[in-house]
């Protein structure tokens, strides 16, 4: 069976969602989730340093949306947006949640799977090491992206990335990342 | 030469750099989803106060979020006073941050450890 987009968007509605959105991601949406996100994170009592972590997050894993998803082939795009990403933001029992998902290419999956699993099994030090590297060697893209994000999210959550990659069609993959910001840090 | 002056926007800081006085102000939120554009403007006007820097330039960075996209380009304008301090005027650059805000006081403390300006991390206690 083919992925379900709807039945999975569905199950990312857990906790207590403090914002969740389908469809293009644009600046302005960005700058909009952002707000709204800000505000709920005033709402609940948490410290500073927290509201920082998730705030800060949240821009990053928005980022990395908006600087690499994929323009649709107009057959999908009959179902979905230009720019078609998801994003979740949900407030479990001791911790935030923020999930995003896109579309890609099915030759950049093995690219991508890599990257994480190697962010994965680094320490905290060599997490630091890398961003440093990274943000010392290597030009920022044309669209502004500085293969930063995910070394960054890493860093400061102190969490694995989770993911799955779930097969649309012959061509294209759904990529969905899950990101974890414990409460009580 | 001429100050620069940009107010802050909810994705973009505020920057006052005043060559009279030598001092050089970035505050706020840098979260541009292209900083290039943003940073541009900044690192002209340092290539141009180079030529002529005050003895001691003072450089305020108070910035409450940064993205990753802005981390380069703010090393950018770092690797700029950096060469003015490899002259013979001297640079400072001081970093803030707010009480608790680990991130932030690590990230210009990875700033100090790849350019050669001497930092001064300052907490903000409020």
């Amino acid at each position: 069976m083919s992925f379900d987009i709807n039945e999975y968007y569905s199950r990312l509605n857990g906790g207590e969602v403090l914002m969740a959105f389908k469809g293009s991601i644009s600046s302005e949406l960005i700058s909009n989730v952002l707000e709204v996100v800000e505000s709920r994170l005033d709402e609940y009592d948490e410290s500073s340093k927290i509201r920082k972590k998730v705030y800060n997050v949240l821009v990053e894993s928005l980022q990395n949306l908006y600087h690499h998803i994929e323009v649709l082939p107009s057959a999908m795009q009959k179902e979905f947006d230009d720019k078609f990403g998801i994003l979740v933001v949900s407030r479990l029992e001791d911790r935030y949640k923020i999930s995003t998902g896109n579309f890609i290419t099915q030759d950049k999956v093995d690219v991508l799977r890599n990257k994480i699993d190697k962010i994965n099994s680094m320490s905290r030090e060599e997490l630091k090491d890398m961003y440093k590297f990274i943000l010392n060697h290597q030009r920022l893209s044309d669209k502004g992206g500085g293969g930063l994000g995910l070394v960054d999210i890493a860093r400061k959550t102190g969490n694995q990335l989770e993911y799955t990659f779930e097969r649309y069609d012959d061509r294209y993959y759904f990529f969905n990342l899950d990101v974890y910001i414990e409460i009580a840090m | 030469m001429e100050a620069l002056s940009i107010e802050g926007t909810a994705k973009t800081p505020s920057v006052k750099f005043d060559g009279q006085q030598g001092v050089i102000e970035i505050k706020g939120r840098s979260i541009p989803e292209n900083s290039i554009e943003f940073y541009k403007p900044l690192v002209e006007w340092l290539e141009e106060y180079s030529s002529t820097p005050m003895d001691l330039t003072q450089v305020n960075v108070q910035l409450e979020y940064f993205n990753t996209s802005s981390s380069k380009c703010i090393l950018d304008v770092f690797k700029k006073l950096e060469a003015i301090h490899k002259g013979k005027s001297e640079v400072i650059i001081n970093w803030y941050y707010e009480e608790d805000d680990e991130d932030m006081l690590e990230a210009g403390e990875d700033y100090e450890s790849i350019i050669r300006v001497p930092f001064k991390m300052i907490e903000i206690v409020e």
